[in-house]
């Protein structure tokens, strides 16, 4: 796999989005999914949130450019929608970090290449604050270490090891790498009464 | 060692284990909407590939079909692309399409089960998150997303880590007015929406043995608004019972054959859980949800609770919750006005959901200021609605009698909350703007209890109507 898919390192400025179980909904409304591409959902990230809130992150100037979302508990929990962090990553994110994730919303981030890190309560409270007050000033992620570094300080970030070795060594693009187990697919399901015939 | 489903789903479907370590899962059963496929069609087309096992996936139309006036082309054009999208997604690909001129449309999770393509031992996916609603026939079933949904069109597989187990027992007994939608919103209450996070639960205990495969669909059904990637039921009599003489299900001999098989699949006694919660049946009374997650829910005869009385970072979220519904800490849940009662969704729109309604839909009429939606889940939910005679039931009362679809459980279509409407809701997720209007409001409960806030126009305790 080309090293284009590698994502070992990834650094941009940061933008926090505090509060816990920001559901998927709440991220794309169900309304914008009404399409058959995702090429428009960049647009609508956070939508109703941002009309209903001027001072939103996702409205702010300063935070415009950045690539590194800070998040709290659960976050993109509920709705299986890609359209999620398809509408993130249009909008220009590269990474997430984070308390924890919705089980299908970090799955979804994996296979475009987006990680999801989770750390401790107090670091994630801290670098929201860090952030918020020198948005110029880049986050690094390093997927490979487990660590996000900004300014002087480095605070632990996990990611469990599968995404983590499919993120690092390029193999995200699932399809590609679940075409080449070949015929042991056939193979396996051959053995399944219920595919064989009871 | 005695084994779980789990395991022995997870094992015979394993085809390899992959260098990330994920497991490389064979999916027995792939169903399709038209929501979340157009993408994964245009990749395949992009990539060149083909449907690797055509026979395995199903489709039909759900989320955003409309449910008064179905006449194509659909009046809403978005919604008539989608629909378009789809009918020649399937043709291109020669797959099965469940519409409406079959007789067998409705949300996929309806229809899976009622048709028997939904069996015991298979793994199942769909790009829908309540795809968990399959465990209660004992699959194991994943809501995925666009990109996997390519996925399982192109190699019928997923990469995916095997989740760790908890069982989840309900204890005891139901008290009368007390349904299977009480049972989940408690266990999702007392575990929290993110406490299923890495699990798959496993339900059980007398209360969910006793259960019938509908109610037991829709405690697995919200297993993913607790945060679990899936959650399941034994295999029993209660579903042989109900797969037998379904149209996909094996047929005679072979349906003997196939129980045998769905027996042996079943969690051995003595198997060990990463974890075990006991519920007590008899602790649970009719549940309404309060606020902006499923978690945050009170019996019917409760007071709304006080961030103050919560650990320190859960209280913006309850601030923000009291501040959307427009509620104050210590506020009884009893006699909160609504504007909208819905019955329907993937978690209560079946046979068994709609004559409970009915029943109480008997004891009064739909409160003048009220606007009430009765949306079967499937077209076959409707017919045998309808030949018991439901509709007429509703119709009298002053309910809308609508066709078959996802509907106002998230706002698809022209079903919508408008403003700041509050809506008594049988379906699974009280989001902010989850029922189509920015800054609608849903409360959460039982058909019964929605019923019954219908026509009290307020939410009122189904046990004193029932009584």
């Amino acid at each position: 796999m080309s090293t284009d898919f590698k994502r070992r390192q990834i650094t941009g400025r940061g933008i926090p989005v505090p509060g816990n179980d920001i559901d998927t909904d709440r991220i794309i409304p169900a309304r914008f999914l009404k399409a058959v591409t995702f090429e428009t959902m960049g647009e609508h990230a956070f939508e109703d949130a941002r009309k209903q809130n001027p001072e939103h992150p996702f409205n702010s100037k300063v935070f415009q450019g950045a690539s590194v979302l800070v998040v709290g508990q659960n976050f993109g929990c509920g709705s299986s929608r890609e359209h999620a962090p398809q509408a993130l990553m249009r909008w220009g994110i590269r990474a997430i970090v984070g308390g924890s994730f919705g089980e299908i919303f970090a799955g979804n981030c994996v296979i475009l290449g987006i990680p999801c890190l989770r750390a401790s309560q107090e670091d994630i409270e801290w670098l929201q604050k860090a952030v918020a007050r020198s948005p110029q000033q880049a986050v690094s992620v390093d997927v490979e270490k487990q660590e996000v570094r900004f300014g002087d300080r480095v605070i632990k970030a996990s990611v469990p090891d599968g995404p983590r070795n499919q993120l690092v060594n390029g193999t995200w693009d699932s399809t590609a790498v679940l075409l080449e187990a070949g015929a042991a697919i056939e193979a396996t399901a051959g053995r399944l009464p219920y595919v064989k015939g009871f | 060692m005695a084994r779980t489903l789990l395991d022995k789903v997870w094992e015979a479907h394993t085809v390899r284990t992959l260098p990330s370590g994920q497991t490389q899962l064979l999916i027995g059963l792939h169903l399709i909407h038209e929501v979340t496929t157009p993408q994964a069609f245009q990749m395949l087309k992009e990539l060149k590939l083909k449907v690797r096992m055509p026979e395995r996936t199903f489709g039909t139309l759900d989320h955003i079909i409309p449910t008064a006036d179905q006449t194509r082309p659909y009046a809403d054009p978005e919604a008539e692309e989608m629909a378009a999208h789809m009918y020649r997604n399937m043709k291109d690909f020669n797959l099965q399409l469940f519409d409406m001129s079959t007789g067998k449309q409705g949300i996929v999770h309806v229809i899976g089960p009622e048709l028997g393509l939904t069996q015991p031992g298979m793994t199942i996916a769909c790009g829908d998150s309540h795809t968990s609603t399959h465990g209660a026939v004992g699959a194991i079933a994943f809501g995925i997303g666009t990109t996997q949904v390519r996925d399982v069109l192109a190699t019928q597989c997923l990469a995916m880590a095997k989740p760790k187990l908890r069982q989840v027992r309900v204890e005891g007994a139901l008290a009368r007015g007390v349904y299977a939608k009480d049972v989940i919103l408690t266990i999702i209450n007392r575990l929290g929406v993110k406490g299923g996070v890495g699990y798959a639960y496993e339900y059980a205990g007398p209360v969910i043995e006793r259960m019938t495969m509908e109610e037991r669909l829709t405690v697995c059904n919200m297993s993913i608004e607790g945060g679990a990637r899936c959650g399941y039921v034994n295999p029993d009599q209660t579903t042989i019972d109900y797969l037998r003489g379904k149209p996909y299900a094996p047929a005679r001999e072979a349906f003997d054959r196939a129980t045998t098989w769905w027996k042996s699949i079943a969690t051995e006694p003595g198997a060990s859980f990463d974890d075990v919660k006991k519920i007590d049946g008899a602790s649970i009374e009719p549940v309404v949800t309060w606020g902006i997650n499923p978690e945050m829910s009170v019996g019917v005869s409760q007071r709304i609770p006080s961030p103050d009385a919560q650990p320190e970072p859960e209280r913006p979220t309850f601030r923000e919750a009291l501040a959307h519904m427009g509620f104050a800490a210590g506020q009884p849940i009893k006699g909160a006005r609504i504007d909208v009662a819905f019955v329907g969704s993937c978690t209560n729109g079946r046979l068994s959901d709609l004559r409970v309604a009915a029943e109480v839909a008997k004891k009064g009429k739909v409160a003048k200021h009220v606007r009430a939606l009765i949306v079967p889940g499937s077209q076959q939910v409707a017919k045998a609605a309808e030949a018991e005679g439901l509709h007429e039931i509703f119709q009298a009362a002053g309910f809308q009698w609508r066709k078959a679809g996802c509907s106002m459980c998230l706002g698809m279509n022209d079903d919508k909350l408008q403003g700041r409407e509050m809506s008594a809701s049988s379906s699974n997720r009280n989001f902010i703007g989850r029922q189509g209007s920015p800054t609608g409001r849903t409360l959460l409960m039982s058909p019964a209890m929605v019923a019954a806030a219908a026509i009290n126009g307020a939410v009122a305790d189904v046990r004193e109507i029932l009584r």
